[in-house]
């Protein structure tokens, strides 16, 4: 017994604390405690998976997890759920509006912070510092609140007393997408300016003098030196929008035309039918939902973490 | 991974996906319910009166969805095709909420297709009366009773939709005849017919009041079905709040309700596990004859596995609930109420047609559905359980009560009625206790 103690003991003398960390993290017991979270949380998604190829009636009648004993699988819940022409359907329609819905919903935003982030780290112009507190002041203001303004802003226009300001925009069926693409860049903005304002803030100032002697105005510098630089953290930003944009339900409702720009996740929320009784199709409806984001979210996950830390440590 | 094995592992997951949409196209779409729509309704002739509309959209908004959604557009599809106007329908689970957003941003939908004539009350302001018209289809078609839950201040803004028999009592026909169990009229009858069923070994009731976040609102129904038995006054003075949530004649309701409810040799799986059954299936082990009755409106017609028989010979049928007092002859209903944002031609002739025989007829026979339009046909529905209910909806000898939750304001027909009944058939309030915290919620 004490031969048994004694013999990590002395391999642990003259380590560092990051070694020991790293051993500690790295040995079998943590491995497998590791491994058991990970199955722990993967259940109920697993669970989730197979009920969605699992036979309605089956779904009704026992859980998920008597596939075992009982192994009947179907492709019709989602052929149902992507093709079929009733509302609790069609699923390949609100896929198009989501992804049409992402896209500048995605670039838009990135692209103005981008170059936002760069006039307030990099220009100097007066009330720049206030202007960057306002901008990171926004972030604490609710989206939800901005709603029904918003909104009152895109279909009566804006007026002070008699004078119009605005004309009310008057958009109607698919061409409210329009508005919800706006929603969405408005809504993105601050935190994007905030990050990216961070990033570009730590780059070498010789850097930009340089390429200032040799002659370049903002707008080289920006596209040639500054962009190139922060790719990363730009990469990083769009993934935490587009993952914010495609999940989004309350926006995409809200300021959406109807059916014609209904994104998945409203239909999602709608598709169990008036009293719920279509519930058996959720699973397979959830399983699309999520497909495109997982995909985006596996091959990109290095730059998730890097931008996870962009920003928030310096050195 | 370097940058092309990136590329690659992308283009194979798309191409995957592709392929595994372009194997399995269209699928065949289940046409078991659904009856053709009527001859005079597919004949343009009968639209004339609404003029030609081409070019002209109506958005309408509602708590309807999926199936019953596309028979509905079904019934109205003519009348886009003969008038030439557009009808953009969305059916939205969160129809409370979003009516709220969307008339505060200004951007109401044309028609509202409301569930609770109490949230359509909140809308007073934005609201369009109905035109004479209206006013003339909609008295030719409801009995006063339907109409006054239109009527906000006097002015009639709303025809009934759709109209749910809800005081229905579900039961199997045949277990009911091999037991030679005779159908109750009279709530002294149904309490001696539950206790001849326990007695003979089955458990008399079925019960669930699970429905996600609107859990318990199939036990408001209960008491409901019960105060408007108690009398129809009485259950008017209720909903409007004339009399307190906790009135002792209330509170005697609930304990009635509770006799049922919350007899452990009543309720089938035993009163602990009411507010976890989902409602949706609630009913199903009556089909085994593992209990004798469950209570829940006629809409629950459709909700019963594919293969049920579901008529008065069949797997199961449905009765009216007692009445309470010799002579009585009462009906709890839910529905939607068609109220406009909008004074647009189209949609001015498109309430029309709504409140039109025409409508009502052809809808009935789109699918599983029941109206208390006078004129229609009820034999034209096109389940046993949707005549039942038509024929008694359209009588106009039936005294009918609105689903009092669906009345009373949000923050009690929507949250704490709910949530009360809940607690008390767990166990954990008693019906004083109930009364007294819904009526501290009342705004």
């Amino acid at each position: 017994m004490s031969t048994e103690t004694q013999a990590p003991e002395q391999r642990a003398i003259g380590e560092s604390r990051g070694d020991r960390i790293r051993r500690v993290l790295t040995s079998r017991v943590a491995s497998i405690v590791a491994l058991l979270i990970a199955v722990l949380w993967t259940v109920p998604t697993a669970g989730l998976f197979i009920s969605s190829l699992r036979p309605e009636d089956d779904i009704r009648a026992s859980g998920w997890w008597t596939v075992f004993t009982n192994p009947t699988f179907t492709l019709d819940t989602y052929n149902y759920v992507l093709y079929s022409d009733s509302q609790g359907g069609g699923l390949i329609r609100n896929l198009v509006n989501t992804v049409v819905i992402t896209i500048p919903g995605v670039i838009v935003p990135v692209a103005f912070a981008a170059m936002a982030a760069y006039a307030l780290s990099w220009i100097n112009f007066r009330g720049r510092n206030f202007l960057y507190i306002a901008i990171f002041a926004l972030q604490v203001v609710p989206l939800q609140m901005a709603l029904i303004p918003l909104l009152s802003f895109f279909s009566q226009g804006l007026h002070i007393g008699d004078v119009t300001i605005m004309p009310s925009w008057e958009l109607e069926g698919v061409n409210t997408i329009v508005q919800v693409w706006i929603a969405h860049s408005i809504f993105g903005l601050p935190l994007a300016i905030f990050l990216l304002h961070n990033f570009m803030r730590e780059l070498p100032g010789d850097v930009m003098e340089a390429a200032r002697i040799d002659g370049a105005s903002h707008s080289q510098i920006f596209r040639k030196v500054v962009l190139p630089l922060v790719t990363p953290a730009i990469a990083s930003i769009a993934i935490f929008q587009f993952l914010w944009v495609w999940n989004d339900f309350l926006v995409g409702r809200t300021f959406g035309g109807g059916e014609a720009t209904r994104p998945l996740t409203a239909v999602l929320g709608d598709m169990a039918g008036t009293w719920g009784f279509g519930w058996t199709r959720l699973p397979a409806a959830a399983f699309i939902a999520i497909i495109v984001p997982l995909v985006v979210f596996l091959l990109l996950q290095r730059y998730f973490v890097r931008g996870l830390l962009a920003g928030s440590v310096k050195g | 991974m370097s940058k092309t094995r990136r590329i690659s592992c992308l283009a194979a997951a798309a191409s995957a996906i592709a392929l595994a949409a372009t194997g399995c196209g269209a699928p065949d779409e289940g046409e078991s319910d659904r009856g053709a729509v009527p001859d005079d309704a597919t004949d343009c002739a009968n639209y004339e009166q609404y003029g030609d509309l081409k070019g002209q959209t109506v958005s309408i908004l509602g708590s309807i969805r999926d199936t019953e959604a596309d028979e509905m557009m079904e019934a109205w599809s003519y009348f886009e095709s003969c008038t030439g106007a557009k009808v953009d329908y969305e059916g939205s689970g969160e129809f409370e909420s979003d009516m709220k957003v969307r008339v505060d941003g200004g951007n109401a939908p044309d028609i509202a297709l409301f569930p609770q004539p109490g949230l359509m009350a909140n809308f007073k302001d934005d609201l369009v009366p109905a035109s004479e018209e209206v006013t003339k289809l909609a008295t030719e078609g409801w009995t006063e009773d339907w109409l006054n839950y239109g009527t906000i201040d006097g002015t009639l803004y709303a025809a009934p939709n759709s109209s749910n028999a809800k005081s229905f009592i579900w039961y199997s026909p045949a277990f009911f005849n091999d037991n030679g169990y005779e159908i109750p009229t009279t709530w002294d009858d149904l309490i001696a017919l539950s206790d001849q069923i326990a007695a003979d070994g089955v458990m008399p009731w079925c019960v669930g009041f699970e429905s996600g976040g609107a859990t318990g609102w199939p036990g408001t129904d209960w008491i409901e079905d019960i105060v408007l038995r108690e009398g129809t006054d009485l259950y008017d003075q209720w909903v409007t709040h004339e009399i307190p949530f906790n009135d002792p004649r209330i509170v005697a309701a609930i304990d009635k309700a509770g006799s049922i409810l919350k007899n452990e040799s009543y309720v089938y799986n035993g009163t602990d596990t009411i507010s976890s059954t989902a409602f949706q299936e609630a009913g199903y082990p009556l089909l085994d004859g593992q209990c004798a009755m469950h209570r829940q409106a006629s809409f629950y017609g459709a909700m019963w596995p594919a293969e049920t028989n579901v008529a008065e010979d069949g797997d199961v049928f449905a009765f009216r609930f007692p009445e309470a007092k010799e002579g009585d002859n009462t009906m709890l209903v839910g529905g939607e109420f068609v109220a406009a944002f909008s004074d647009s031609e189209a949609t001015e002739a498109m309430r029309q047609f709504l409140a039109s025989e025409l409508y009502h007829g052809a809808r009935l026979q789109t699918g599983p559905w029941s109206t208390a339009r006078q004129g229609v046909d009820p034999s034209k529905a096109t389940t046993p359980i949707n005549e039942f209910a038509t024929e008694i909806l359209t009588d106009p000898d039936v005294t009918v009560r609105f689903d009092g939750s669906d009345l009373m304001p949000g923050e009690v027909g929507a949250s704490s009625f709910w949530t009360g009944i809940v607690q008390w058939v767990d166990g954990d309030k008693d019906s004083q206790q109930m009364a007294d915290d819904i009526e501290a919620s009342w705004p």
